[in-house]
């Protein structure tokens, strides 16, 4: 068997493999450099408030944070798991995120609020500095308020299964 | 309707104008050359400077803030990696987990001069020696030595 008969397999095998590497990819995720890092500060008010809201307040156990809004399309696609992550005591941090007040009020009327705590982030201020590029976006916090994981896109069951769940039981315990 | 469209660019555009102003030439270059090689996350094959998408305005305004602000270049791009990470270059820097990115063409370059120096090579040797030419040799050497 001479190497010349052999190559053209090898290099068939070679594509397969970049392949299966490259196309299971999603170029949209795209890596958070604020894993592993303090949540970035903030000082944004409470929805529908005047209250002020920062980042010191996420400190003191495990939660997500929601970046979502009332005309995002995606944010409704993950809202039915995220009011079952909240019957099952699922601490979640919601920032409305470039909305206005009354919308954001009048969408979790209509559909329910599965947040503890909702801040508003009106101006995208808060959106930037956490490296928010596309609403649903949700960080998962340990208690000393550092970013463990980033999911970007609707959550489902899947990711909080193989990704979340394990670290919030980790950090927890 | 399309009036109304109209007014409303025109207006942009004055605006637009109005903000650049601010800046001095060499600052209002640096804006050009800064929103040119961030890239728009929401779009991610445009640059900030070409993307219409909100979060690109954004990025857009805080360059020009920062630049106003007295921040150098590299402080701004380190703004951003800080946030989006470096994917959001278009240089991306040089750094060992983008060696393969920026060496990987030179790599693939030798790679083929290697395989084809290799075929080369064995076609050469491979060639068939034949009668003709040993004859055609041997009259050559004769000339050479008489």
């Amino acid at each position: 068997m001479r190497i010349r008969y052999l190559l053209p397999a090898l290099v068939l095998v070679g594509l397969v493999l970049l392949f299966a590497f490259g196309l299971q990819h999603d170029p949209r995720q795209i890596p958070s450099p604020l894993i592993g890092k303090p949540a970035p500060a903030f000082t944004l008010r409470l929805l529908g408030e005047q209250t002020p809201y920062t980042q010191e307040q996420l400190r003191g156990r495990p939660l997500l944070v929601n970046f979502w809004a009332s005309w995002c399309a995606g944010c409704l696609v993950e809202h039915p798991f995220l009011m079952e992550l909240a019957r099952r005591g699922v601490e979640i941090v919601g920032i409305d995120y470039k909305d206005t007040d009354t919308e954001a009020l009048r969408w979790l009327a209509r559909h329910g609020n599965p947040y503890r705590t909702i801040a508003a982030d009106t101006e995208g201020r808060a959106g930037l500095d956490w490296g928010v590029y596309g609403v649903p976006e949700t960080f998962v916090l340990d208690a000393q308020g550092i970013i463990v994981y980033k999911h970007i896109g609707p959550l489902d069951e899947e990711a909080w299964r193989t990704k979340i769940a394990p670290l919030l039981a980790g950090g927890a315990g | 309707m399309r009036i109304g469209l109209f007014v409303l660019g025109l207006i942009a555009a004055v605006y637009a104008a109005a903000q650049d102003a601010s800046f001095t030439p060499e600052q209002a270059q640096r804006y050009q050359r800064l929103v040119g090689e961030l890239r728009c996350l929401v779009c991610q094959n445009q640059s900030i400077a070409d993307s219409n998408a909100p979060l690109a305005a954004d990025l857009r305004e805080q360059v020009r803030t920062q630049i106003l602000a007295g921040h150098s270049d590299d402080q701004i791009r380190s703004y951003v990696t800080a946030r989006y990470g470096d994917f959001v270059l278009y240089r991306p820097p040089f750094k060992p987990t983008t060696w393969l990115l920026w060496l990987g063409p030179f790599l693939l370059l030798a790679l083929a001069l290697t395989v084809a120096g290799i075929f080369v090579r064995r076609r050469t040797r491979a060639a068939p020696g034949g009668e003709p030419d040993r004859e055609h040799l041997r009259r050559l050497l004769d000339e050479e030595s008489r």
